[in-house]
């Protein structure tokens, strides 16, 4: 390969004209390097522009400012079908006047393949997404996981360097999406193909990705492995939109090399020794991030720090967890309690008015800025 | 007790839609085996072999075709021929043209903004609710002027000089028929998901390959049901044929109308009792294009 990134974004900007008249920035200036054989996967809500930013990719879309590499080369104004990426649509499109086999067909054609050629790939790909047989169905009589793999099949076959998927696997139902979730992670180590990833759901984006970037407002909100964006946000937007969080709103008390203590007012205590991210100073306002799944909850004092007394005033029991919902002076905080044991017996848990403290271990803190 | 029961009122009116939409109809079938010359009342049909004495006294001759005898008579007549032969012409070319500048103008409105974009929807209105007559005197106007003034300028004399004809009647039709095939196409258009263009491209066609192997084929019972709609308009028109026709070009609607000035023979029955089966047939055959369109859309 030529070119040490797959695909490579430099400061896109694509700004769209309002049916109103205004001008609005869809993506705004963004720039992402995607490496060969990643699993890269874009999230945020509707309008983020995680889909614009792929359909330009694609030559859909061409980008107001900046500019779009595929392998190493500058796209410009180059149109989809001069581009060796294909796409994997949200709604499938699959040809509806066109079998199976000849929706697969139908990109090797334009290649100008020869028919045992064609024969041989589609075959192939049909077998690779388990759909061998179907050949001759129209995509009408397929189920909507079926049509999701013809989808894939279509665009794997014409064996592109990179596949971009809009949110492929929207339309499916819960378990078929997990399914395929891992499935899809498995195809493309196997192929080794670079995978660009749109999805709205954080819990795909973390089953699936080998690096994740969090989009809000046009805007790459942060770029790393799934590790580090649900236990290192870079900011209260990442924190919390990825998982869950508590978040506490306070001022820096001291700062030093490598640690922060914070005032909470609602709490009325400092939460101290806390890991500092770059650029924040004394005195300033932020936000302090703990997830519920990372506060332990005690019924004795341990005279440890970050300590708090609180009071039950909730539990809801969801299965394989409890929700334990408590007030720290003013301040509301969630907990959630793996159900190790069983809870059949009331006894075996908090109940509602009791007195507990709350431990918030500092390195499962983070301090944000105030956004 | 089924709260819907049906009110008698509702039977009433059933019957006499029914009745004043296929009464004329059936009559006019009927008479197409009139004995009658004189086709005012129904005085049996036909017989095949011996000659028979009608009511008013008068002989009915036997016809080798027997009731079928005002067909065989049709078929005889050489300018019904013609008639029916100018009427597929034009109806057969105008709708050609006419569907390719619907669909293409459907297509533009559909994929384009432009400042006109409001006006030109509009405009596609106006042939349809503007009345006939008007649009006929409009078009006569445009052709005698400009036909006059071509004829003077270039000098031209016999054969050379422009005038009316099929190629007027033709494109008259065109005209008016063009809104029509451009509505119906839009309708189609409209719940077309423009992904299915850039899978297309996406998987390597370039914009004519996309139009031809995907566009067209998804839009096709659309244009033809277009198309279909634009035919029957053409062979049903009488009000613009008339104003635009010559020497030459008679249709059916105007040639029956001709003959309607002299004397309604049986014939005249059996020709339209022809055609209401040849119209018959298309609108069928639009009918079952769509339900296969919408049973593809749902």
């Amino acid at each position: 390969m030529a070119s040490e990134f797959a695909v490579e974004m430099r400061d896109v900007v694509k700004r769209f004209i309002t049916p109103e008249g205004n001008e609005m920035a869809a993506v705004d200036h963004v720039t992402m390097q995607i490496k060969n054989g990643e699993f890269f996967s874009m999230l945020g809500s509707s309008g983020c522009g995680k889909t614009t930013s792929l359909r330009m990719v694609a030559g859909f879309e061409w980008p107001t400012e900046g500019e779009v590499f595929i392998e190493g080369k500058a796209m410009g104004h180059t149109p989809p079908f001069q581009r060796k990426v294909n796409t994997v649509f949200q709604s499938y499109a699959l040809f509806q006047h066109l079998t199976v086999y000849q929706n697969l067909a139908f990109g090797l054609e334009m290649e100008g393949a020869k028919e045992e050629e064609i024969k041989k790939r589609v075959g192939h790909a049909l077998e690779m997404v388990q759909l061998t047989g179907m050949d001759r169905r129209r995509p009408k009589q397929l189920s909507g996981g079926q049509q999701q793999r013809v989808a894939l099949a279509r665009a794997l076959v014409k064996t592109p360097d990179v596949l971009l998927l809009d949110e492929p696997l929207g339309a499916l139902d819960l378990k078929l999406r997990k399914e395929m979730q891992l499935e899809l992670k498995a195809l493309q180590q196997q192929l080794g193909i670079t995978f660009i990833y749109v999805t709205h759901d954080q819990e795909e984006a973390l089953t699936m990705s080998d690096r994740i970037a969090v989009m809000s407002k046009g805007k790459v909100q942060q770029m790393g492995t799934p590790v580090e964006v649900y236990e290192r946000p870079a900011n209260k937007f990442v924190a919390d939109f990825i998982g869950e969080s508590n978040f506490l709103e306070g001022k820096i008390k001291s700062l030093s090399k490598d640690e922060a203590s914070v005032f909470v007012p609602s709490l009325n205590a400092e939460v101290v020794g806390m890991p500092i991210s770059e650029g924040l100073v004394k005195g300033e306002e932020v936000v302090v991030s703990i997830r519920p799944e990372k506060i332990r909850i005690t019924e004795k004092d341990a005279k440890n720090t970050n300590l708090f007394h609180a009071r039950v005033t909730n539990t809801v029991y969801i299965g394989a967890d409890t929700h334990v919902y408590v007030d720290v002076n003013k301040a509301k905080v969630k907990v959630l309690e793996q159900n190790r044991i069983s809870r059949l017996d009331p006894k075996s848990f908090y109940v509602v008015g009791q007195d507990v403290w709350l431990m918030l271990m500092p390195e499962n803190t983070l301090v944000l800025k105030k956004d | 007790m089924n709260p819907f029961r049906r009110s008698p009122f509702v039977i009433v009116a059933a019957v006499l839609v029914y009745f004043f939409l296929y009464a004329p109809i059936v009559g006019l079938v009927l008479y197409s085996f009139n004995a009658s010359r004189a086709n005012v009342t129904f005085e049996g049909f036909i017989p095949a072999f011996s000659d028979r004495v009608v009511m008013d006294g008068s002989l009915v001759k036997s016809s080798p075709c027997g009731p079928f005898h005002w067909y065989c008579d049709l078929a005889k007549n050489g300018d019904v021929a013609e008639a029916a032969g100018n009427t597929l012409t034009i109806a057969f070319t105008a709708t050609i043209i006419a569907t390719v500048i619907g669909t293409m103008s459907a297509i533009a409105l559909q994929r384009y903004d432009f400042k006109i974009k409001p006006f030109s929807q509009l405009s596609l209105y106006i042939p349809i609710v503007i009345p006939e007559i008007v649009m006929g005197i409009g078009v006569l106007t445009l052709f005698s002027q400009l036909f006059g003034w071509v004829n003077e300028v270039f000098n031209l004399s016999g054969d050379a000089r422009l005038s009316l004809g099929m190629a007027t009647v033709t494109v008259s039709h065109i005209a008016f028929m063009v809104p029509f095939v451009t509505l119906v196409v839009q309708a189609r258009l409209q719940g077309f998901d423009k992904s299915y263009e850039e899978a297309a491209m996406d998987l390597g066609a370039n914009e004519w390959t996309t139009f031809r192997r995907v566009t067209f084929p998804m839009i096709l019972p659309g244009v033809m049901s277009g198309a279909l709609l634009a035919f029957t308009l053409s062979l049903d028109d009488f009000v613009i044929t008339f104003f635009t026709n010559g020497p030459g070009s008679t249709t059916l609607p105007i040639y029956v109308y001709g003959l309607l000035r002299r004397i309604i023979t049986p014939q005249v029955n059996a020709l339209s009792t022809v055609w209401i089966l040849v119209v018959f047939t298309a609108v069928l055959a639009l009918q079952i294009i769509q339900n296969r369109e919408s049973k593809q859309h749902s």
